[in-house]
């Protein structure tokens, strides 16, 4: 109840109408860059957070908070309208939001999105609130091994569990860690990998090297293989549901919720698992509940899915936004970023000399329940301001490209420039946004190089307070139980990775299957489990 | 670096070809990984650290190193990248080489220009010229839609957030 009070202490600091200003134009302006194809939450942020360096810290997260639910709210708008989603979580949205679209049902599809993302969100964030600031208490006690623990936990998790290859993982992770070195050294202040440049000692500004990656890389990557034909929008109108609709949807969305939050709260966890088994669960109980009602025989394909069923739309849309709640847990108790826009929010913390860590919460008290209640306030805005906008946003899926890619390079230049006012900055900017492009032509995974470079120098700094306090002797690392734990949790995941995988192709090849029209949800030979496996690598 | 990319494999049939361009990546990768071991071995270890300023350089490093040569190894077995899908990205094009070059020219050009012209011209420059080379032709509207934004932001951040964007040669003028 205590958590309450503080949340309310939040929401009254947060509900000054000059702060209501910063969450919706926070909110408007996420929207904008989020429905823009191509752009994930997490660029939009980066790309944003220039225009957050002139506020004070407070209202910088407002801001934050509405940049944040805007840009995912926006991604959802796009892989709905233009059935190519622009990241791994609205994978699933798109594969029925789509087909509603087409049905002529797109507006109960951007709705069902929108009151879904605000549910989920709501309850996320109400969520957080109660369990961020208990696990904040047990953090502060944490040493610098087992904290150390915690940082390898999330390196290994994100290289490993993620993604197709752990061999592009852990080349991303090391090329992270290595830009995480280069500037002084934190203790005998000696410079490294600075090639006696001074604007290196400094170290890497965190927001040139995320806007390179995520923006610039991604135009340049763009630029290489323009689709010449763009993608059919898909007409709407308002944004509605009907009480047919409403009856189909309040289900999913508890249940997206329920699947979305604990996923986002763990390391490697993210959006795609939860957004993935919520589909798959709506899909099942779909089928059961026809099943129920007309026999065992009409059971076959009498649901909606593979048509455009609405449950797949508020399922995944709810996780979605769920687990970008929970994903707040570690990144405020912690000061641990599990996810590609947890670790630009964090580096725009920095930006503030606020320090990552678990001491954020007790430290900053009063400014992490203004972000919590703010983003409560967020999650409103968005749904009172984006029902309405919908038709609006939709026109912006009709930007001409190279007027579209032109414009995200003309930011992510302003972005690096307004950090210093320097020009070697944008020279720093073009020289990631190269790393970018070969990183998405090589398939190297974007998240675990973000995080390299952002855990990197907290690594170093606790391994050499833990060293410093025994005197040298590595079995300090594993003299804390938690340290011990962790590591235990680690060594049984890797173990079980290869089960892990094997599971995730047969679920995943069942989903394909179902989306074909002429069979039925099982997989049963392994040549249609292959075929699935195929077309789930061209993704 | 290289950034040519093969069309994806047409069906199982088609024997899969190594991905030379790897080899190039594993080199880079090798002489990066290879560089932060010497200049970690350069630095000078204080006192009462016991750890010091060279272990975590040296361990990325040899880790980096380590990486390159298993992807050369993976390449030379046939492993191949899964270039990145997007909204706008077809992979069954030939990588526009032409195109990137022209974007990595523009945005040099802005780095040598944007002190002396100013970010409202530098900026506007900037846009028109990546949306030239993106394959815009309409070079009016492009340049005039740059100014809009280029003059638009320098007040934004000049006035509204208080962050000094150069004026350059509009000095007085703004």
């Amino acid at each position: 109840m205590e958590n309450l009070g503080l949340l309310a202490d939040g929401l009254a600091a947060a509900l000054t109408p000059v702060n209501l200003l910063y969450a919706a134009v926070g909110v408007l302006l996420g929207t904008f860059v989020g429905v823009l194809p191509g752009i994930g939450p997490a660029m939009a942020i980066a790309l944003l957070l220039p225009v957050t360096f002139g506020l004070e810290p407070t209202q910088a997260f407002i801001m934050f908070a509405g940049l944040y639910y805007g840009g995912m709210y926006g991604g959802s708008t796009t892989s709905i309208l233009l059935n190519t989603p622009g990241e791994s979580a609205s994978v699933m949205t798109a594969l029925e939001g789509n087909l509603m679209a087409r049905a002529g049902r797109g507006a109960q599809a951007l709705a069902t999105a929108a009151i879904g993302s605000f549910v989920a969100g709501t309850i996320g964030t109400l969520l957080v609130a109660m369990f961020a600031p208990a696990l904040a208490d047990v953090a502060v006690e944490i040493g610098a091994p087992s904290y150390f623990a915690l940082m390898v936990l999330a390196l290994v998790m994100t290289t490993t569990v993620l993604g197709a290859s752990p061999l592009r993982g852990f080349l991303s992770l090391f090329v992270g860690l290595t830009i995480g070195l280069v500037g002084l050294d934190l203790n005998t202040g000696q410079p490294r990998l600075t090639f006696g440049v001074t604007q290196l000692t400094d170290r890497l500004d965190i927001v040139v090297v995320a806007v390179g990656i995520f923006a610039l890389g991604e135009a340049l990557w763009v630029a290489a293989h323009l689709r010449r034909k763009p993608a059919r929008v898909v007409p709407v109108g308002q944004p509605w549901l009907g009480r047919d609709d409403w009856r189909r949807s309040w289900k999913p969305w508890l249940r997206g919720t329920a699947y979305g939050f604990p996923f986002g709260a763990l390391p490697a966890g993210g959006a795609e698992l939860p957004t993935f088994l919520s589909y798959v669960t709506e899909r099942r109980l779909a089928r059961r509940t026809r099943r129920g009602a007309k026999g065992r025989e009409a059971a076959l394909r009498t649901d909606e899915f593979g048509k455009g069923a609405i449950e797949g739309v508020a399922g995944p849309e709810a996780a979605n936004n769920a687990s970008a709640a929970g994903m707040l847990v570690p990144m405020l108790a912690l000061g641990l970023p599990v996810t590609a826009t947890a670790s630009v929010m964090l580096s725009a913390l920095q930006g503030y000399g606020i320090q990552p860590g678990p001491q954020l919460m007790t430290d900053h008290a009063d400014m992490v329940w203004t972000l919590l209640a703010s983003l409560l306030v967020g999650n409103l805005l968005l749904l009172v301001l984006n029902l309405p906008l919908a038709p609006l946003w939709a026109k912006l899926l009709r930007i001409p490209r190279p007027q579209l890619y032109a414009g995200i390079i003309f930011f992510a230049c302003l972005g690096a420039y307004a950090t210093n006012l320097d020009p070697f900055d944008i020279g720093l900017l073009l020289l990631f946004g190269l790393l970018g492009l070969a990183m998405r032509r090589f398939g190297l995974p974007v998240l675990p190089l973000i995080l390299g470079v952002i855990l990197g120098p907290l690594m170093e700094t606790k391994l050499r307070e833990a060293l410093t306090i025994s005197g040298g002797d590595p079995a300090i690392l594993w003299s804390e139980p938690l340290a011990i734990a962790i590591y235990a949790v680690l060594l049984l995941v890797l173990a079980s990775r290869p089960l892990l995988s094997r599971w995730r192709a047969r679920a995943e090849a069942q989903t394909v299957d179902g989306t074909d029209d002429d069979t039925d949800g099982r997989a049963d030979g392994d040549g249609e489990r292959a075929a699935a496996g195929t077309e789930g690598d061209q993704r | 670096m290289s950034t040519q990319v093969e069309p994806p494999v047409a069906g199982p049939q088609s024997t899969p070809r190594v991905d030379r361009a790897q080899y190039g990546l594993a080199a880079v990768l090798l002489v990066v990984g290879a560089y932060t071991v010497y200049d970690a071995m350069t630095l000078e270890v204080g006192f009462a650290d016991p750890v010091g300023p060279r272990v975590f350089p040296v361990v990325i490093g040899t880790g980096l190193v380590v990486t390159a040569v298993w992807l050369a190894v993976a390449t030379a077995r046939g492993s191949r990248p899964e270039p990145e899908a997007g909204e706008d990205v077809d992979l069954t094009s030939p990588t526009d080489r032409t195109t990137v070059l022209k974007l990595v020219a523009v945005v040099l050009l802005t780095i040598a220009t944007v002190s002396w012209l100013g970010w409202a011209l530098a900026g506007a420059l900037l846009f028109a010229g990546a949306a030239w080379a993106l394959g815009s032709r309409t070079l009016i509207r492009d340049v005039l839609v740059g100014l809009v934004l280029a003059v638009g932001s320098w007040y934004g951040f000049v006035v509204g957030l208080g962050i000094p964007l150069t004026p350059g040669v509009l000095d007085g003028i703004l």
